[in-house]
């Protein structure tokens, strides 16, 4: 299909944030993005011409944020909310090889959905990770840099070079990747088999440091995760934060680029659709 | 009417970042015999119900559905009557 005629549906429900930067990015690369409320999936408490059909998108991107306050734990509302409505369409959505991308918040929600990491089945009723306090009991907000890990699974990440570091912001209170303490290590080894490792946080050397280079303490410096089949991507850090070099923190010193590090990721999604659907 | 009160914990083991600061800020504010601090959220769930085992089935679903993660979260519940 056409790149003019892939449909980008930017969720949104109060609280979300960076919906105009992930709407931009997609729009300047020639796609069609188009801000989303849940409601209007859901049907519920809107007008007729304001309802969505799901199916008529090829990539849903989850915002950052503060969903619903981040009651309860962050994330857990709105996957609540979409999980009471939209648990089969989703599912259906992402089986027949359909993009789905959460940042930070909405890395939070794909993993309290149980979308992430998919192990053993596409979305698990009871999640099988969380997105845990940060060490530092603080919202930690600065850049951070990622090294890409994936051996090419991950369809969001065909135009990345492995190995290499990018410049990506992060700005969260709850990032820390966790498993079940009983099977932590196994779980681990386990993203790692099924290639569903995707980014980690480096020092500028791009050695795994700690913190600060860590900013929330997960273990094995995990920053982004992908589902066993690479067509789901959660990570912490915003790349649409980064889209040109303007944003960079650092352009006017030394940022010797055209393009900002998040770029990619926005592009080689598009090109994945543009190729499979 | 029934009212739930459900806590939940975070699992021994789990880092409790939220309680260590705490407990930091209380030895600032001078009280040295804090040897631990935990945090715990607190839900008070009043049910349309007196039936307790009706109440049981399903707190315990709204705990494994929403309230609770249990990948790092306990949760323990405890019904009163509500008398008006």
């Amino acid at each position: 299909m056409r790149i003019e005629d892939i449909k980008v549906a930017i969720l949104r429900i109060e609280g979300t944030n960076c919906e105009t930067e992930s709407y931009q990015a997609f729009e300047r690369l020639g796609a069609k993005p188009e801000m989303v409320h849940l409601k209007q999936l859901t049907g519920q408490d809107i007008h007729d011409h304001e309802k969505r059909d799901l199916m008529d998108y090829q990539i849903i991107f989850i915002p950052g944020g503060f969903s619903s306050g981040d009651y309860v734990r962050a994330g857990a509302i709105w996957a609540a909310r979409m999980k009471s409505k939209l648990a089969g369409p989703l599912t259906e959505f992402i089986q027949e090889g359909r993009a789905v991308l959460g940042v930070c918040n909405g890395f939070q929600v794909l993993v309290e959905m149980g979308f992430l990491p998919g192990f053993d089945s596409t979305m698990s009723q009871i999640p099988q990770a969380v997105l845990s306090t940060n060490d530092s009991s603080r919202f930690e907000c600065r850049p951070t840099i990622l090294k890409y890990e994936n051996k090419n699974n991950c369809i969001f990440t065909s135009k990345l070079n492995s190995g290499q570091k990018y410049l990506i912001p992060s700005a969260h209170a709850e990032g820390k990747l966790l498993f079940p303490a009983d099977r932590g290590e196994k779980f681990y080894q386990k993203l790692e088999d099924n290639d569903q490792v995707v980014f980690k946080y480096v020092d500028p050397d791009g050695n795994y440091a700690g913190y600060p280079w860590n900013p929330n303490g997960s273990p094995h410096n995990i920053a982004g995760i992908c589902n066993p089949d690479g067509n789901v991507l959660g990570m912490m850090p915003h790349p649409e934060r980064v889209f040109n070099r303007y944003t960079h923190p650092d352009w006017t010193r030394g940022f010797d680029s055209e393009v900002g590090d998040g770029q990619a990721i926005f592009e080689s999604v598009l090109g994945y659709i543009t190729k499979k659907l | 009417m029934l009212v739930a009160d459900v806590q939940i914990r975070l699992k021994k083991g789990v880092a409790d970042p939220e309680g260590k600061n705490t407990k930091k800020a209380l030895e600032l504010l001078g009280f040295s015999q804090v040897a631990e601090v935990k945090t715990s959220k607190y839900f008070s769930i009043h049910l349309d119900t007196d039936d307790e085992a009706l109440a049981k089935v399903e707190v315990e679903k709204m705990c494994q559905s929403l309230l609770a993660n249990p990948v790092i979260n306990d949760y323990s519940y405890e019904f009163r009557l509500l008398s008006d």
